[in-house]
This record gives C-alpha cells, sequence and structure tokens, in this order.
C-alpha cells in the first residue's frame, strides 16, 4: 500500500511545523523547562511525528520526507527521552566545595595508583642520579636546574627580592602551561592509561632527581622552602589529573564496545569535576609560586614559606577528606 | 576494516519503535570546520590582546601581558566548550558547514560531554595536524575521534530538510489512468512503495539530468510499469515514457480521483 502522500503532507505539515517551533525554541536555551502542559503537548507533537515517520518508512520510501521527519524525531527523542538529571545553573563554589573533593574520594584506589607511580619515579630518579651522577641532564629536562645547586642558591639569595615586576605574567604562564598538562594528563587516558602512567612516573623521575640534587648539595632548606609553598598544591593537583588519566583508561581497559560506552558515561562527569577542581588549584599554585616561591632568604626566612607549604599541604589532605561529607550523608 | 561512506549514519530506534538514522559527518568536513574555528579563536585573540595591551596594559604592562596569557588559555580551550554547550552542539565552523555535536544514543549533549570531547583533543591533535583524531575518524565506525568515543558523542551532518512540493510534480490534470479506477486501483497495489518513489525522484529530479540519460531513465521506468498492469489502448494512446510516469506517480501518491481539476490539455492527453 501506498499512502496519499498529498494528502498526508498536508494534514501532518502543521503539527510538524508546531513541533520544530518547539524545538527551536527549546534549543536557543540549554536551561529552559516547560510546564506540565506545555510538556503535554510536546510529547503529543513528538508521538504523532514519530508514528508519521513509521508510515512513511512503510508505505512510501519517499526519502525528503522521511529524512524531514527523522530530523524532526532525532531532534524531539533527545528531549523527550533523555533521563541523566538535569543539574540546572552551574554553581562554582557547590562544584569546588563539595563535588570535586566527593569525586576524589569516590575514585581513592585510581588515586593511590597515581601517588604510588609518582614514588616510584622518585625512586627511580634518585637511584639513577646515585649510580650515574652524569645521567642528569638527561633525568632534569630544565637548563635552570642542571647546574651546580650551592651556586644557584647563591645566586638567587645575591639577588633576593620581593616579587619582581613580571610576577604577575609568569604567574598566569604558569597557570596556563599546569592546566595544559593536567589536560594531557587526563587525555593521555585514552591510551589505556599508558600515556598517563608514563607522565606521572617521568614526573615522579624529575622530583626525585631534583630533591636528591639539591640534597646532596646541602641545599635542603632551600629545596622546601622553594617547592613546598606551590608544590604542596601544584603536585596534588597533577596527581589528581592523573587519577582522572587512569579512570578513563580504566573504563576503556574493561573492554570495548556497549559496556565500555556505559562506563564512559557513568564516568563522564566525574572526569570534569575532576579537571575542574584540579585547574582551580593549578590557579592557586601558579599564584603561588609566581609571587611567594621565587622570593629566598634573605627577602623571606624559608622556614616561613616551609610552614606555609605544610599549613598548605595539611589544608589541602582535610579539604578532599573532609569536605562534602555531609552533603553524601 | 574502513567504514564505507554507506555505513556513516546512526541508526536510533525509539522505544516506540521508530527507526531512524543521523547522517555522519566524515574527517574532512570536520577538519574544516575545525579550521573555520582555529581562524575564529585566532582572530578573537588578537582582538582582546589588543584592547588589553591598550587598556590594562597601559596602566601595568606585566598585568596586561599576564590577562592575555590567560585569555589566549581561556578562549583556545574554552571556545569549544562555551560554544558547543550554548549552541546545543555548533561551533561557528560546525554551523557555517552544517555539523552538530550530539549525543551518540540521541539523547540531550550533557555539560560533561561537551567538556570531555574537547579537552580530549589534546590527544586527538597529536602529533600534529589532527592526525590520532583524523585517523580515529577515518576508521571508526561512527566517525569518532578519541575525544567523541571517550565522551559518548558524535558529529552529524545537518541537511537544509524539507518537506517535498508534490505540486511541483503533480499538477492536478487529467490522467487518463483514473479512467478505469479498477487497473488504478491494481497498479496502486503493486508497485512498491521503493518502485514509487524512484518514479516519483526521478521527476523531481528531471531537470538535474542530461535529455539522453533522463529518456532512458523514463523509458526502463516505463517499461517496467507497463509490465505490472496493462492499461486500454485508449489511456495510454501518445503517451511519452515520462507522461506514463508522471500518470502512475500520481496514481500511486495520490488516492483520490483528481479529475475536480481535470484539464484538458494535462498529462493524459
Amino acid at each position: 500500500m501506498i499512502i496519499d502522500l498529498q494528502r498526508f503532507i498536508t494534514e501532518g505539515r502543521p503539527l510538524w511545523s508546531e513541533l520544530q517551533t518547539l524545538l527551536e525554541r527549546l534549543e536557543q536555551d540549554p536551561a529552559a523547562r516547560m510546564e506540565l502542559e506545555a510538556a503535554r503537548r510536546f510529547h503529543r507533537l513528538y508521538r504523532r511525528t514519530a508514528s508519521d515517520l513509521a508510515r512513511v518508512t512503510t508505505f512510501t520510501a519517499e526519502p525528503e520526507l522521511r529524512a524531514y521527519l527523522e530530523s524532526l524525531v532525532a531532534r524531539a527523542y533527545g528531549e523527550v527521552h533523555e533521563v541523566r538529571g538535569r543539574r540546572g545553573r552551574f554553581r562554582p563554589f557547590r562544584f569546588f566545595a563539595i563535588s570535586f573533593p566527593r569525586t576524589v574520594r569516590r575514585h581513592a584506589g585510581a588515586l593511590s595508583l597515581a601517588i604510588a607511580l609518582t614514588l616510584l619515579g622518585c625512586g627511580f630518579g634518585m637511584l639513577a642520579l646515585v649510580l650515574d651522577p652524569q645521567a642528569k641532564e638527561a633525568l632534569i629536562p630544565f637548563g635552570n636546574l642542571q647546574g651546580d645547586p650551592a651556586r644557584r642558591v647563591a645566586e638567587e639569595e645575591k639577588s633576593a627580592e620581593g616579587p619582581g615586576l613580571r610576577a604577575a605574567e609568569f604567574s598566569a604562564q604558569l597557570a596556563s602551561h599546569n592546566t595544559r598538562i593536567a589536560i594531557f594528563a587526563v587525555a593521555l587516558g585514552v591510551t589505556f592509561s599508558l600515556g598517563t602512567m608514563i607522565l606521572l612516573f617521568w614526573n615522579g623521575v624529575i622530583l626525585g632527581a631534583v630533591a636528591l640534587d639539591y640534597i646532596r648539595s646541602g641545599q635542603t632548606a632551600f629545596l622546601a622552602g622553594w617547592l613546598l609553598p606551590h608544590g604542596s598544591i601544584e603536585i596534588p593537583a597533577l596527581l589528581i589529573a592523573g587519577q582522572a588519566g587512569l579512570l578513563l583508561g580504566g573504563a576503556l581497559l574493561g573492554g570495548g564496545g556497549a559496556g565500555a560506552r556505559a562506563r564512559l558515561r557513568r564516568l563522564g562527569p566525574d572526569l570534569v569535576a575532576l579537571l575542574g577542581g584540579c585547574a582551580a588549584l593549578l590557579a592557586w599554585a601558579a599564584l603561588v609560586e609566581a609571587f611567594l616561591s621565587q622570593v629566598h632568604e634573605p627577602a623571606l626566612p624559608y622556614a616561613l614559606k616551609i610552614v606555609f607549604g605544610g599549613v598548605e599541604l595539611i589544608a589541602l589532605i582535610l579539604f578532599l577528606f573532609a569536605s562534602g561529607r555531609r552533603a553524601e550523608g | 576494516m574502513i567504514a564505507s561512506a554507506r555505513e556513516r549514519s546512526l541508526p536510533i530506534r525509539t522505544p516506540e519503535g521508530v527507526l531512524f538514522s543521523l547522517p555522519l559527518a566524515g574527517p574532512v568536513t570536520r577538519g574544516l570546520a575545525w579550521l573555520i574555528d582555529v581562524c575564529c579563536i585566532t582572530a578573537a585573540c588578537a582582538a582582546l590582546t589588543q584592547v588589553i595591551v591598550h587598556t590594562v596594559g597601559l596602566l601595568s604592562p606585566s598585568i596586561g601581558t599576564a590577562l592575555a596569557v590567560l585569555l589566549y588559555s581561556g578562549v583556545s580551550i574554552g571556545y569549544g566548550m562555551a560554544l558547543e554547550w550554548r549552541l546545543r552542539g555548533q561551533t561557528l565552523g560546525k554551523r557555517l558547514l552544517g555539523l552538530r555535536v550530539m549525543d551518540e544514543e540521541g539523547l540531550k549533549l550533557q555539560p560533561s560531554q561537551v567538556v570531555l570531547r574537547n579537552l580530549l583533543r589534546a590527544v586527538d591533535l597529536l602529533p600534529g595536524l589532527y592526525l590520532v583524531g583524523g585517523a580515529a575518524c577515518f576508521f571508526s565506525r561512527r566517525a569518532q575521534r578519541l575525544g567523541d568515543i571517550a565522551a559518548g558523542t558524535v558529529v552529524v551532518l545537518l541537511k537544509g530538510i524539507e518537506a517535498p512540493d508534490l505540486d511541483q510534480v503533480l499538477p492536478r490534470k487529467y490522467n487518463s489512468f483514473r479512467d478505469t479506477p479498477h487497473l488504478a486501483a491494481r497498479l496502486r497495489q503493486k508497485v512498491s512503495p521503493r518502485e514509487a518513489s524512484i518514479a516519483l525522484q526521478l521527476l523531481l529530479r528531471r531537470d538535474e539530468l542530461d535529455d539522453a540519460a533522463r529518456l532512458r531513465l523514463c523509458s526502463l521506468l516505463a517499461e517496467s510499469f507497463r509490465r505490472l498492469v496493462a492499461f486500454p489502448e485508449e489511456a495510454t494512446a501518445g503517451l511519452t515514457d515520462e507522461q506514463y510516469l508522471r500518470n502512475v506517480v500520481d496514481v500511486c501518491f495520490r488516492a483520490r480521483d483528481a479529475r475536480d481539476g481535470q484539464n484538458p490539455g494535462g498529462v493524459g492527453q
């Protein structure tokens, strides 16, 4: 049987146009909500159009009309059948103070693995430097850290002064650079976590080699005073980015197909929460690094910087451990 | 196996049992959209940097540079996220080329999906020129780059779709086939929807074909319809193959008798 196409179009067109108008209105504002009566009308129009599409598909093979109805049904289908909760307007404070720490805790296993990989890298970096001091250039890819630590400390302390005129610029560059590294750590999760694991391990190698180099030169106080103020936030932030990358890889590792797709759908909001929190921490770390970490004795006592860094680290641990627990209950 | 062009669509069956498919965009179209976006990002950053240099930069060059650096990072990372969320899956490049990011199950695009697919561009861009993402898109059955796979999204082609205007090909003129209603009814019964649609499409697109091709197609189709039902000679006398097809299509797609609008000089004559 072939339907009377002309009559079919004449009768259906007003309803299809109404559905199209409603869809356009909805699509203009992603956070828009419909009143109950409007939602009922929308649902009726969707069902009628879907039924028309079924008739066109069954009783004619008219491709243009079918494509037109398919596009309408496809757009309305997403609106009608979406069951993932609407989260409403984005609230930055709630996101950072509740969603972020809760997500970190929920995936504590991945964070532990990220910490273990970094510590393993630290150990490897130290061991490599002990066994082969000539490997310093290969292990520490930053020109300003490849020289003699004692000489650097002497130079830094000689020219010690308050935050330089270019501190703001330096801070912005650090925040931008570190955020990109964090994004990269997450994104490398698509290599079934291998890329993220290598990145975490290699960060650990650099950290271990630098630490041992300064400790062996008797510059432990300088090292702690330089690294702790920003490192106590920056290093955990990168570990959290690594945690997100490991989770992403884990979701892909559990087998492909529909299972992996379902796992990724569930995981998506958590990855975004981890990376969003991580970006906020990195912004703070960049400010501290530019305005505090680069200021040395005698302008600023190392003890004060070390205490500041220690307080930050404890505050961060407490925040990640406790914040948002009441909301969980 | 490389997904062929025919497979590049996303079939979705609704709980009501209706099946529809979304045409998927390939790597070339998506690459062009990205190029347009890169131009937009560059232009926006350059313009905003000039504004900062000539305002904040005059008061403090260091803070001006800091703001410019943050702005560049913010725009380059946030451009795709902000526009795809605000414009329902479209950036400026995608809008110009008629593309839209959609959930791979046809559902509403979630903010986390938008963020994730844009963040994972960092890997898709490796080692440069979108090679990883392009290759993934080329080989993927759903034309997805790695960011799409992780976020559960696809990029579909939006076509300028309108319902067909049948009056364009089926003006209400006299149709000699309707003089023998029992044969017209038999024709409607025997012609499959697909055959009828092919004939309708041929008439809709007749002006796009050169004369020889059009005549040959009309001849082939008319011959196949003649074999289905034999109309009396007086109903077919003097009809060209194209006129024959018009009568067939009219009978198939207009159930009601069209003799209200008879025109002595119409198609059937």
